[in-house]
């Protein structure tokens, strides 16, 4: 079976996945107590009322009639409207995706970071106090509520020192690109800006050639005055893109929205716009990822410590190969597989929304829309999500399949 | 000067309940272009020994005193660096099990690469690929299976890369740690005589431990008996096994089948090697020792240059 085959068989399994799931979360969303049309009413209304909304609904209906009904409709993409609002659930879905995305992203970042990072060093000085105290830190932001880590975040951050703000996700003001912080629509901006980037390209270069050993002075120098040139070059191309993307910017050519607010103001070439995306991403991130860090810390570490004991590690070592170059790209390349995994089952975990770090710090996401629907009783909106839901694990679970054969040669399908 | 000279050399791990002599006071000389076999049996510490060379005993294990001297400079007082540069280049291993040793997710020229560019950076990766073809092509691996990945050889072949990546920078000294304990025995052989074949063409010394004396008897130029982290007898390997002097070697050769005399039974050495946390006093080979006279049992024999080239721990010989 070719990879091709592979995928398409996976995708078509992911249908009976959706079924299943579907029909279990209508049925017990009808079981259990609470009426959305009495939630959607606060029990103020007339029995007349009442019942006209349950016919527009179509509650008044057998369960059977509705659940093909809702998926008669489901087969031609449509989820159906809400019960609360009577916007469709597709797009609520979509407008609260890309606060979920970001979110997840970014976490997922900080806890992949700390927690590789930290596993691998717990794993190189094993039972070593460095080891105990590593090994601490991750159980202590494991077993930590969000909520209570959030709070203190809050505190700390946002309320004693005022350097971030301390929940949201972006102030009203700042979602519309302004003229003053369009660095990149003046010559003078451009040039800085390919100054900058020539710099941080040199500064990448440099480190890289470092890694592998090389001397920028003295006996054996080997660097060239050809890396500055390219360095160069490659300034001067973003100096030239730049600018040419800043007259199309300001003529209104691009109007592009992910929903994303760090990429959109990156589009938009608004530099403050994209700081303050992130300030607002740093706390529920940091937090999340904290959290999440402590599973990652401890796999890391248990993987890690087997790689270690094979012999290709020692073999590697014996050929005078760095300790640096050992550890990651003999022991911890190995050691990945499973830690991969875990990525693709922490994210698509997330993708469905973290609910109370969205809560914590009422961020606009998936899970605060779940909740909040769950709350009203709004089973199309309750319906819609558990499909979104199921097709996001399916997806994310088919991308980390296809990424195991790129990182093991053995994993054929 | 030899190439290799191990001067009374200590080796112990360190364990809660104690430390282990792994390595006790071992002394020998290495010759350019030399093969040394180095037999002993599970535990005996050949392994730690040969570890030790490229000092990389595994922790707790420590290396207590003595001297390693390559080309005169003793390499205990090398820094990390200067470790990693002489490792591959000048001393290369080879590991018993060749189905592990190679990272199954980087292709065969990826370890060659690598190894090549990280002993000698300006090498550009043409060269680097050149290089591996020329080597792979000495141990009998066709050149053009160097994209392949690991797992895509069998066993014996891998070996062969193993050989081949410990060569490919000319190393005056190759360890080969069993290099053939896990494979069949027609693989074995023909193992066997490619190292003796490389050793031929580029000269290089080898060291080759093993637990079964039959396999370096007739290719090493010399044989290096150990029991219990010590060395029990020293000596070339024609004279060893004409006179063998220590108990031990002697008992070793018994139990080598020999197809003349096929009818004859092989004598096995009663008994188990002593426990390294609580060693018996006297001569460790002692409480197996049929021989033994009282003394034996509380002092310690010197290893002693019985005749010239022939060295043997045995009171007997005294």
């Amino acid at each position: 079976m070719g990879l091709r085959s592979y995928i398409i068989v996976r995708i078509l399994l992911t249908i009976p996945l959706i079924m299943l799931l579907l029909s279990i979360v209508f049925l017990i969303i009808r079981v259990i107590p609470g009426d959305p049309v009495l939630l959607h009413f606060e029990r103020k209304a007339s029995e007349e009322a009442v019942e006209a909304m349950r016919q527009r609904l179509g509650l008044d209906k057998s369960l059977p009639i509705q659940y093909f009904e809702y998926l008669g409709g489901l087969f031609r993409g449509d989820l159906g409207r809400s019960m609360q609002d009577f916007s469709p659930v597709s797009e609520q879905i979509f407008s609260a995706f890309p606060a979920t995305l970001e979110l997840a992203i970014c976490s997922m970042l900080v806890a992949t970071t700390i927690g590789i990072l930290l596993g691998v060093k717990a794993s190189e000085s094993y039972n070593s106090l460095k080891d105990h105290l590593i090994r601490a830190f991750g159980i202590i932001v494991y077993a930590m509520p969000i909520f209570f880590l959030g709070m203190i975040f809050q505190m700390i951050f946002a309320i004693n020192f005022h350097w971030l703000p301390a929940n949201g996700r972006f102030p009203p003001r700042l979602t519309e690109p302004r003229g003053m912080i369009l660095f990149m629509n003046q010559p003078v901006g451009i040039a800085v800006w390919s100054f900058m980037i020539g710099l941080l390209c040199l500064a990448l270069h440099v480190g890289l050639l470092r890694m592998k050993g090389v001397r920028f002075w003295g006996q054996g120098s080997t660097i060239s005055l050809s890396h500055f040139m390219i360095v160069w070059i490659v300034g001067f191309t973003v100096w030239i893109v730049g600018f040419s993307y800043a007259q199309l910017n300001m003529s209104g050519v691009v109007r592009v929205s992910t929903g994303l607010f760090t990429v959109d103001s990156v589009i938009e070439g608004n530099i403050l716009k994209f700081v303050e995306s992130l300030r607002y991403l740093f706390l529920p991130s940091l937090t999340l990822g904290l959290v999440l860090s402590g599973v990652f810390i401890r796999l890391t570490r248990s993987n890690m410590l087997e790689t270690l004991r094979l012999d290709f590690v020692t073999a590697a070592k014996a050929r005078g190969l760095k300790e640096s170059t050992v550890t990651y790209g003999y022991a911890l390349r190995n050691a990945f597989l499973p830690i991969l995994t875990m990525m693709g089952l922490q994210f698509a975990t997330l993708l469905g929304g973290a609910i109370l770090t969205e809560t914590t710090f009422s961020w606009p996401g998936l899970g605060r829309y779940l909740v909040d629907r769950i709350n009203f009783r709004d089973y199309t909106a309750i319906q819609g999500a558990v499909v979104y839901f199921a097709l996001i694990v399916a997806v994310v679970n088919l991308i980390i399949d296809i990424l195991y054969a790129y990182l093991d040669p053995r994993i054929r399908y | 000067m030899g190439l290799l000279e191990v001067d009374s050399l200590r080796v112990d791990y360190r364990t809660r309940r104690g430390s282990i002599r792994a390595v006790d006071d071992v002394s020998f000389k290495l010759e350019k272009g030399e093969l040394l076999g180095l037999v002993g049996e599970s535990g005996s510490g050949k392994s730690t020994l040969g570890l030790s060379i490229i000092r990389l005993v595994p922790p707790p294990g420590v290396i207590e005193q003595g001297s390693i001297r390559i080309d005169g400079d003793d390499i205990i007082d090398f820094s990390a660096e200067k470790m990693q540069s002489i490792r591959g280049s000048q001393i290369s291993f080879i590991f018993q099990d060749p189905m592990t040793s190679l990272s199954p997710v980087k292709k065969i020229s990826e370890h060659f690469i690598e190894f090549i560019r990280t002993h000698e950076p300006k090498t550009t990766k043409a060269e680097a690929l050149k290089r591996a073809n020329t080597t792979l092509r000495d141990v009998g691996i066709l050149p053009e299976r160097i994209a392949d990945y690991p797992h895509q050889f069998s066993g014996g072949m891998r070996q062969r890369i193993m050989i081949a990546l410990a060569i490919t920078l000319n190393p005056e000294i190759v360890i080969a740690d069993e290099p053939t304990t896990a494979l069949d025995v027609i693989v074995q052989a023909k193992i066997l005589d490619l190292l003796t074949e490389l050793r031929d063409r580029y000269g290089m010394a080898w060291i080759l431990i093993t637990h079964d004396l039959s396999v370096v008897l007739e290719r090493c130029d010399k044989i290096l008996v150990m029991y219990a982290g010590g060395i029990v007898e020293y000596a070339d390997s024609k004279e060893l096994f004409r006179n063998p002097r220590h108990p031990y070697t002697q008992r070793l050769l018994q139990g080598i089948p020999n197809i003349e005399f096929s009818d004859q039974k092989l004598k096995a050495i009663p008994g188990s090697p002593p426990n390294l946390l609580n060693p018996p006093n006297g001569c460790s080979f002692s409480p197996r020792c049929s021989e033994g006279e009282p003394r034996c049992k509380s002092e310690k024999p010197q290893l002693l240059e019985v005749i010239p080239n022939h060295f043997v721990r045995c009171f007997k010989e005294m």
